[in-house]
């Protein structure tokens, strides 16, 4: 497919920010068609160089053409008009208006509502992704929202469409689903430029891939040929280190849920239904499931944050569910919620504050109500030494952190103080691949030492590399913890809770 | 005590005309709100437009210029606030309280002239006939253009926000700025534009109580209706009807008290003077249940970094 006349061509596309390259001296072209891979760790430069076709960026050097003719758009309408569509991965959707309203937004010429209302119900027939226009946003799922998105672009007619890590929010058949739809696309010739680092997404979608590194190309390869391991390699520009375990047998129970149920804290929250699990001593349970199934929940409610009925909650035989954080954390319940600045970490305060902050109860900070800042700082120096946190000290600030700096310091920083049980939410979102390894490698490490762990994440690869027993939350409820080693994607899936009602594009 | 003395027609033509300097303020902050921005500096804009449109009214002997002076002046008052929040990034609560002291010191210098002035007095529209309807005549047809386009205000921006295109980018921008800046959409533009129409509709508001129904100048006569405006946006759920529902109320009690204050009535004058801002206030509480309804970006700065 690649012979034909390039339909987007980039060359040495250039752009700085101040401190840092994003892209230096990018090149690529995509035909008609083609379905071209865009691989790159976090802070590659992946989504600068979108955001450059898609005129939200100006490049500092360097031409776009698009069928030959020069390509500068200005701004995103003008990018749209020429034929461009972007999904992005951080939805750019507005939670309190409908469905319809969300897609009016991001159209040049939207028609009246009830017309376009028609024309929705006419393309997710078409693509095989039901929505109803009518809906609040707010209310829909991850994957339907994503459906939105989707079907924006697609109003639009576009001939290239660009995906920004699409399928990190999907369920495995959710994902099938999208994979036809794209190639459907594809058939009928429109271009797709689809960001992941998922290879083997990649392997069996695209028809070439560009690989960056720290702003640069540096290879292309043809997926389909190419190892998902070579890949990854080019891309982190090392070798991988696989993390490794032993084998063992679980001890006493740890933490006992028994019919967990607690209403969420936010408005467009999941409540928690009917959750009953058994964690044990050096057990670890990995918890998958699509974003904004009640993982924010069960991690409040087992962290303290939200307090649950008598009896729901026990831990190491004491009903714990009416403690608020500080007396389980001084019990020996640690945890690290998702959001590293704000929840997880003040953004604004030093990374011995930050230290001080969870760690003032069991590393003994705090006597009487003064805090003994010397050993909080010895603490921080500690966390940064161990986990390889790359800062000039203990002073700076948590914003000025990387992510997956940060996330290596707050996960750090909870391992350090010795839990009996640590619950971890999306430990290597955003973090780097050998970073990632480092503190998969340390939950595992900390688990041979007796911890009970519940390791809630939305990278199944990496629940089925670490954990012992595996469940997922769906729509607040969880299910039936099963033997990690053996589960086959599609039972992974279904316990997911399957295609949430999608049906397979009617081709 | 002889509460024979309040003429029920009276008084429901006084409440409209005390409830119309709300409306307009409040309808602009409704907008301004909408747009994700928080202004505090209601009651400062109002007092601008209140001096504004009577010094211009007194000069010109137009009170209608004087109610265009009065737009103008609440608006580039309003676009230093725009100024301090969309291109410095300062704090919004803090720039709108110092925009109402800023607004109620300039008023005074701008004013001391005009201390004891008589402004020249707006006429009623003439309705004709429709004038002469019993009870209806007396309470609704024989008011200032003003008190109308006030009505008119509530309905226009209703359909304006539900209807059109405009109005759905405006709430756009107040739900996610981020997601409409990624859209394409000028997010300090149109922020920009939705302060300076609610400095408009304040200074409008603020020269209606100047000019119609005090009429007079005195410093610091718009006396916290600014304040009761940006309460009645939170407790209306950012809805105009429910918004004009509360202005209503507010200014019924307002004019009750007044009346029954020359009726004589046993109640120390204290409690009747507070009663319109507590009762307006327990009632809108009450009625604004559903929290979820206000911008998710209210009061949060934009900055189109990366």
């Amino acid at each position: 497919m690649t012979d034909t006349k390039p339909f987007l061509a980039l060359s040495g596309l250039t752009k700085a920010y101040p401190g840092v390259v994003a892209n230096s001296d990018v090149s690529l072209s995509i035909a008609p068609g083609e379905v071209h891979a865009l691989l790159g760790e976090n802070g590659a430069g992946k989504s600068t160089l979108v955001k450059m076709i898609y005129g939200l960026v100006k490049p500092d050097s360097g031409q776009m053409q698009m069928n030959g003719a020069p390509f500068a758009p200005s701004e995103p309408r003008a990018a749209r008009a020429a034929g461009v569509g972007m999904v992005f991965q951080h939805f750019s959707l507005f939670d309190a208006l409908s469905v319809a309203e969300n897609i009016a937004l991001g159209m040049e010429n939207a028609p009246k509502m009830g017309a376009l209302s028609q024309q929705i119900r006419d393309v997710s027939d078409i693509y095989g992704l039901p929505l109803s226009p009518d809906r609040v946003v707010g209310d829909l799922s991850a994957g339907e929202r994503q459906r939105v998105e989707i079907i924006r672009c697609l109003l639009q007619e576009p001939k290239l469409l660009i995906m920004d890590e699409p399928t990190s929010v999907l369920t495995p058949q959710e994902v099938e689903i999208l994979f036809k739809t794209l190639r459907k696309l594809s058939a009928e010739g429109t271009a797709i430029l689809y960001i992941s680092h998922k290879l083997e997404e990649i392997r069996s979608l695209c028809d070439s891939a560009t690989i960056l590194r720290l702003g640069k190309v540096v290879g292309e390869c043809t997926p389909a040929e190419t190892s998902a391991r070579d890949m990854a390699e080019m891309m982190v520009g090392t070798v991988l280190q696989t993390p490794t375990r032993a084998g063992k047998t679980p001890g006493d129970v740890v933490l006992d849920l028994k019919n967990l149920s607690a209403k969420s804290p936010s408005a467009f929250g999941m409540p928690l239904r009917d959750i009953s699990v058994q964690v044990r001593r050096g057990e670890i349970l990995g918890i998958g499931g699509v974003a904004g199934n009640g993982q924010d929940e069960l991690l409040a409610a087992l962290s303290g944050e939200t307090l649950s009925a008598q009896g729901m909650v026990s831990f190491q035989g004491r009903d714990v569910g009416l403690l608020g954080p500080t007396p389980r954390r001084s019990m020996g319940i640690l945890t690290a919620p998702e959001e590293r600045l704000g929840h997880a970490a003040a953004p604004d305060m030093s990374l011995t504050e930050n230290a001080m902050l969870t760690g003032a109860e069991r590393e003994g900070l705090d006597k009487g109500g003064m805090l003994n800042w010397p050993a909080a700082r010895r603490f921080a120096e500690k966390i940064i030494a161990d986990f390889d946190v790359r800062t000039p000290g203990p002073g700076n600030a948590a914003r000025s952190l990387s992510g997956g700096n940060l996330q290596k310091f707050v996960i750090g920083r909870e391992v350090l103080q010795r839990p009996d049980l640590l619950v971890v939410n999306q430990p290597t979102w955003g973090v780097d691949a050998s970073a990632a390894a480092s503190i998969r490698q340390a939950l595992l490490d900390l688990a041979e030492n007796g911890t009970a762990l519940i390791v809630i994440s939305q990278d199944l690869d990496e629940l089925m590399e670490i954990s012992d027993r595996f469940a997922a939350l769906n729509e607040g409820r969880l299910s039936e913890p099963r033997s990690a080693q053996g589960l086959t994607v599609d039972e992974i899936g279904l316990m997911m809770g399957g295609a949430h009602g999608m049906e397979v594009a009617h081709v | 005590m002889d509460l024979s003395v309040i003429n029920p027609l009276l008084f429901i033509a006084g409440f409209l005309v005390a409830a119309t300097p709300l409306i307009f303020a409040a309808m602009g902050e409704l907008v301004v709100e909408k747009s994700g921005v928080l202004n505090l500096g209601v009651e400062g804009m109002m007092i601008t437009g209140a001096i504004c449109g009577f010094a211009v009214a007194v000069e010109t002997g137009s009170p209608l210029l004087g109610f265009v002076a009065a737009a103008i002046g609440g608006a580039l008052l309003s676009l230093l606030f725009a100024f301090l929040t969309q291109i410095t990034l300062a704090n919004q609560v803090a720039s709108g309280l110092a925009l109402t002291l800023f607004g109620l010191g300039i008023s005074a210098l701008l004013g001391q002239s005009y201390v004891g002035v008589k402004p020249p007095r707006l006429g009623d529209i003439n309705f004709g006939p429709l004038t002469d309807i019993p009870v209806i005549g007396p309470i609704l047809f024989t008011h200032d253009i003003i008190l109308y386009l006030g009505i008119a205000l509530v309905a226009a921006t209703w359909a304006v926000l539900k209807f059109t295109r405009a109005g759905l980018i405006l709430r756009a921008v107040g739900e996610s700025h981020d997601a409409a800046h990624a859209l394409g959409y000028k997010v300090v533009r149109i922020r920009t534009m939705a302060i300076m129409f609610g400095g408009a509709c304040a200074g409008i508001g603020g020269a209606y109580i100047s000019l119609i129904r005090v009429p007079q100048w005195t410093e610091g006569m718009t006396a916290g209706v600014g304040w009761i405006a940006l309460a009645l946006v939170v407790f209306a759920s950012w809805k105009p009807w429910r918004l004009l529902l509360g202005a209503y109320l507010f200014g019924g009690i307002t004019q009750l008290q007044l009346n029954l204050q020359g009726a004589g009535v046993a109640i120390p004058v204290e409690y009747l003077a507070m009663s319109p801002y507590v009762i307006t206030i327990v009632v809108l509480v009450i009625l604004s249940r559903d929290k979820s309804a206000a911008p998710a970006s209210l009061g949060r700065n934009f900055h189109a970094s990366s």
